[in-house]
C-alpha cells in the first residue's frame, strides 16, 4: 500500500468522503453541549494538564522562553493544586534555554520540552536540511517533535514523497515523539484533512496537528472531529492509538470545552489525557486559569492577577 | 479518564402555568362545556394543568367567532395590515421563545435542546416567511386576483405542538382566512400560550380561536358545517376518518399524515456522516416524526461497518431529563405511545429481528422507551411496514440502487426519503424515482419555511410550507 504514489493514492482516495455540511453541523451540535460545576471543574484541569505552552517568534529570546518555562511548571503561582501544563514549545535554538530552565527546578515537574522542526512553518526546504533541524532539537534535549508536513507535495498528489519524509522524520526523532503537522488551513478540505491523518499514522506519527498557527484558519472544530474520527478509526484497524493536537486560534476556556467535549463523543475517553490529546496555545492558558481561580473562589479575577508572559 | 456531564437543567422559572386553562374564543379565554382533562409532564407524570374540554356549542361559538372576524376584519383588511400582525408574532415569538420551548419540553417531552434550537426558531420562521407573503399573493401564481376560503378548521398533533400551529396558522392568516384550531389532547399548554401571544400582538378578536380537547372536539371542528377548509396533521386512520367526514361537502382538505421513511445509505456515502442522517432521522424528537427515517436501508457491501458505527454512536446518546440542555433523547409523550411502541417492539422481536439498545439508565417515573434499533428486517416484517413512530429503527438491507428504489417505495406510505451518496448524479436518479413527498440528498430532518412538504400515497395530500403552502387557503 506504502510503496507506490498509485497505490497510496489508490488507499487514501478509496477512504470514505467526509460531508462538509455534515461534519459541520456534527461539531456545532457538540458545541452546544453544556458543561457546569464538576464537569467543568474536571474539564479546566484536564485542559490545562494538555497544553502545549508555545512561543514561536522571530524575537523569542533566552528570557522570554525561559519566563514560559516557569509559567508551565507553575501555571498558578497562587495555587500548588493547579495542575503543570504539557510541554513548552519553541524553535529549536530556544530548546536548551528551555531545558536549563526545566531542570533548574529539579525537573521534576513532567512538563516535557516540545520543538517545532523541518523548516517550520512552511516546510520549504531540502530534506537532509529538514532532518538535521530535527536531530539538532532533538540533540539539544526536545522531548517532542513536531514537524510540517510539504504541503505542496501533498496537494500535487506526491503522496509517497510525504510519507516517506515522515518515516525519516520518525527514525531522525530517535526516541523523541512525532508530531505531523499537517496545515489544514493550506490543505483546505475536510477530504484533504481525512487523507493526511492517515497517511501520517500509516507512517508512524506518534500525533496529528491541525496547524503551525501561522496560517488562518487555524484549529477548527470540525477539522479535529475528522481528525479525531481518524485516529478512532485507525486504533479499531490497527490497535494503535495516535494523539491529536489542535493548534492556533483556541483562546477560551468555553472553546477548549467544546474540543474536550468533542474527544470525548468522537474519539471516546481514553482519549482524555496530556499523552493523547494536546492544546497547541499560549493565550488560552490565562483564560484556563481565570475560569479556575472563578470555580474555587466564585469570583472572576482581573486579568492583572495572572502572569503575562 | 470519565467526563462525567454534570446535570445542567434549564430553569423553569421563565414559565408560569395556571392551574387550569379555558378555550380561547373570540380573544378572550372561556369556559368550556366538556368534562376538564388534565395535561401531564410525560417525563415524571406529573399533572400539570387542568385543560377545559371543548363541546360541540363551544365549537360552534368558535366558529362563529372566526366568521365574524372574516367577513368584519381580516379579509377587508390590506395584505400589509395582516403582514403587520404576522412580523409582530414572530418577533414576540422570538421575544418569548425560551419561555415558549420551556414550557414545550415540559408539556411534549422533548429536549430542550430540540425545542429551544429547532422548534420554537422554525416556528418563528414560518410566521416571519408568511408575513412577507400576505402582501405578495398575486404574484404567486394561483391567479391574478386570489382569495381566502373563509374560516379554517385545523387540527394538529403532539410530536411538534408549536411548529405545527405554526405551520398551520400562519399561511391560513397570510392568506386572509381565520382560524379555530384544536391542539392534541396531551399537549395543549403551548397552544394556550400562543392565544395569548395573539392579545398580546392585539391580534383582532377571533381571528384566532384555540379549542381544547380529543377525538370528539376535533370531530365537531372539522364537521361544521361553517367550517371552509379543514387541514390536519396527524395518523392515517383520523386523517382517513376526516377525508371520508368532509366527503360531499364544499370544504378543501389537505392532510398530512404517517410515513415509513427510507433512509437510503450506498457504500460511496460519506458514513460518519450518514451515521449522524440516521441517528438524526429516527432518534430526533424520540421517533415522533411523521418523516423519521424508520427505515435503513443500507447497501449490503457496508451495513456491517455502517452497523457498528451506528452502535457505538447509539452509545453516547443521552437519554433522561428533557429539560437537561445535554439531553439527547427525551421521554415518549404518553402512557398510550409508548403501550404502541413496546407493542412492536415485540412484535419485531417475536418475527425474528435482532433487537438492541444501548446500556441506558431510563427514570423511575414517566413514559421512557431506550433508542433501539432492528436488524436482519425484510420486508415482510410487520416493523419494516408499520409507522411505530418511536425511536426505533429498521434496517434492511440491499444490492443495486434498483433494489433500493423498488424497496423505499414497497410502502403504502411516501412523505420523505434520505439518499447518502457520493455520486451526484445517482442521487438526482433516485430523487426522480422516490414516490416520497421530500428527498433529502446527505441530510435528514432539515426544515426550512421556504420548502414545501407533504405525502405521496397514504401520507396525505396537500403542501405546506413554501410558496406551495398558500395554494390549500386560496381559491
Amino acid at each position: 500500500m506504502t510503496s507506490t504514489d498509485a497505490s497510496l493514492r489508490r488507499f487514501l482516495h478509496g477512504l470514505p468522503g467526509v460531508d462538509q455540511v455534515g461534519v459541520e453541523q456534527r461539531a456545532a451540535g457538540l458545541g452546544t453541549r453544556s458543561i457546569k460545576t464538576s464537569a467543568k471543574d474536571f474539564a479546566i484541569d484536564l485542559a490545562i494538564g494538555m497544553v502545549d505552552l508555545t512561543t514561536l517568534e522571530g524575537s523569542d529570546t533566552p528570557g522570554k522562553v525561559r519566563a514560559l518555562a516557569a509559567k508551565a511548571m507553575r501555571p498558578d503561582p497562587a495555587d500548588p493544586t493547579c495542575p503543570p501544563v504539557a510541554a513548552v514549545c519553541v524553535y529549536p535554538d530556544m530548546v536548551p534555554f528551555v531545558k536549563e530552565a526545566l531542570s533548574r527546578s529539579g525537573g521534576s515537574s513532567g512538563v516535557r520540552i516540545a520543538s517545532v522542526a523541518t523548516a517550520f512553518p512552511s516546510g520549504r526546504a531540502a530534506r537532509d536540511v529538514k532532518l538535521a533541524d530535527v536531530e539538532d532539537a532533538v540533540d539539544a534535549g526536545a522531548d517532542e517533535i513536531d514537524m510540517v508536513i510539504d504541503r505542496g507535495a501533498f496537494l500535487s498528489g506526491r503522496y509517497l514523497q510525504v510519507y516517506e519524509e515522515i518515516v525519516a522524520v520518525r527514525q531522525a526523532c530517535g526516541s523523541a515523539h512525532l508530531k505531523v503537522i499537517f496545515e489544514t488551513g493550506e490543505l483546505q478540505t475536510y477530504d484533504n484533512v481525512r487523507r493526511a491523518s492517515w497517511l501520517a499514522m500509516l507512517a508512524g506519527g506518534h500525533f496529528i496537528k491541525t496547524s503551525t498557527g501561522k496560517v488562518q484558519p487555524a484549529a477548527t472544530l470540525p477539522v479535529t472531529l475528522v481528525m479525531l474520527e481518524a485516529v478512532r478509526d485507525f486504533r479499531d484497524v490497527t490497535g494503535q492509538m495516535v494523539g491529536v493536537k489542535p493548534a492556533g486560534g483556541i483562546r477560551s476556556s468555553k472553546d477548549a470545552i467544546k474540543y474536550l467535549v468533542t474527544v470525548n463523543e468522537i474519539a471516546g475517553p481514553d482519549w482524555l489525557h496530556p499523552d493523547w490529546f494536546r492544546f497547541g496555545a499560549s493565550t488560552l492558558l490565562n483564560d484556563l486559569l481565570m475560569q479556575r481561580t472563578k470555580m474555587t473562589t466564585g469570583r472572576y479575577s482581573g486579568p492583572d492577577y495572572f502572569t503575562l508572559d | 479518564m470519565d467526563f462525567d456531564y454534570a446535570p445542567a437543567p434549564e430553569s423553569r422559572s421563565v414559565v408560569d402555568i395556571r392551574s387550569s386553562y379555558g378555550l380561547f374564543v373570540n380573544g378572550e379565554f372561556v369556559d368550556g362545556g366538556g368534562k376538564a382533562f388534565k395535561t401531564i409532564n410525560p417525563a415524571t407524570e406529573e399533572v400539570l394543568a387542568e385543560v377545559a374540554e371543548a363541546d360541540a356549542a363551544d365549537v360552534d361559538r368558535a366558529v362563529k367567532a372566526a366568521r365574524r372576524a372574516y367577513s368584519r376584519v381580516w379579509s377587508r383588511m390590506s395584505g400589509a395590515e395582516r403582514g403587520k400582525y404576522l412580523f409582530r408574532i414572530a418577533r414576540i415569538i422570538q421575544e418569548r421563545a425560551r419561555e415558549i420551548a420551556v414550557l414545550e419540553s415540559i408539556d411534549n417531552g422533548k429536549p430542550i435542546k430540540e425545542s429551544r434550537d429547532v422548534d420554537i426558531p422554525t416556528a418563528a420562521a414560518h410566521f416571519f416567511y408568511y408575513a412577507g407573503w400576505a402582501d405578495k399573493l398575486e404574484h404567486a401564481g394561483y391567479g391574478p386576483d386570489p382569495q381566502p376560503l373563509g374560516v379554517a378548521g385545523q387540527v394538529i398533533p403532539w410530536n411538534f405542538p408549536f411548529l405545527m400551529l405554526a405551520w398551520k396558522i400562519a399561511p391560513a392568516l397570510a392568506t386572509g382566512n381565520t382560524v379555530v384550531l384544536k391542539p392534541a389532547e396531551t399537549t395543549p399548554l403551548t397552544a394556550l400560550l400562543f392565544a395569548e401571544i395573539c392579545q398580546q400582538a392585539d391580534l383582532p378578536p377571533g381571528v384566532v380561536n384555540i379549542v381544547t380537547g380529543a377525538g370528539a372536539t376535533g370531530q365537531a371542528l372539522v364537521a361544521h358545517e361553517d367550517v371552509d377548509k379543514v387541514a390536519f396533521t396527524g395518523s392515517t386512520d383520523v386523517g382517513r376518518a376526516i377525508a371520508k367526514a368532509v366527503a360531499g361537502s364544499t370544504k378543501k382538505v389537505t392532510l398530512e399524515l404517517g410515513g415509513k421513511a427510507a433512509n437510503i445509505v450506498f457504500d460511496d456515502a460519506p458514513i460518519d456522516q450518514a451515521v449522524e442522517g440516521i441517528v438524526n432521522g429516527i432518534f430526533f424528537n424520540q421517533g415522533h416524526v411523521c418523516c423519521a427515517g424508520s427505515r435503513l436501508l443500507v447497501q449490503e457491501s457496508v451495513a456491517e461497518d455502517v452497523l457498528e458505527r451506528l452502535k457505538r454512536r447509539m452509545g453516547t446518546l443521552r437519554v433522561g431529563d428533557p429539560l437537561d440542555k445535554n439531553t439527547d433523547v427525551g421521554a415518549i409523550n404518553s402512557a398510550e405511545q409508548l403501550a404502541k411502541i413496546r407493542e412492536l417492539s415485540e412484535v419485531g422481536e417475536a418475527e425474528g429481528a435482532g433487537r438492541w439498545s444501548p446500556p441506558c439508565e431510563l427514570p423511575d417515573h414517566g413514559f421512557w422507551f431506550p433508542p433501539t434499533v432492528f436488524t436482519g428486517v425484510t420486508q415482510a416484517h410487520r416493523i419494516a411496514r408499520e409507522e411505530i413512530f418511536g425511536p426505533v429503527l429498521s434496517v434492511l438491507t440491499f444490492r443495486t440502487p434498483k433494489e433500493a428504489v423498488e424497496k423505499a417505495n414497497n410502502t403504502p406510505y411516501g412523505l420523505s426519503a434520505g439518499i447518502w451518496s457520493d455520486k451526484g448524479s445517482r442521487t438526482l436518479w433516485m430523487a426522480g424515482q422516490l414516490r416520497a413527498g421530500v428527498v433529502w440528498s446527505n441530510t435528514f430532518n432539515k426544515f426550512d419555511p421556504a420548502s414545501p412538504f407533504g405525502g405521496f400515497k397514504e401520507s396525505g395530500y396537500g403542501r405546506e410550507g413554501g410558496r406551495h403552502g398558500l395554494e390549500g387557503y386560496l381559491r
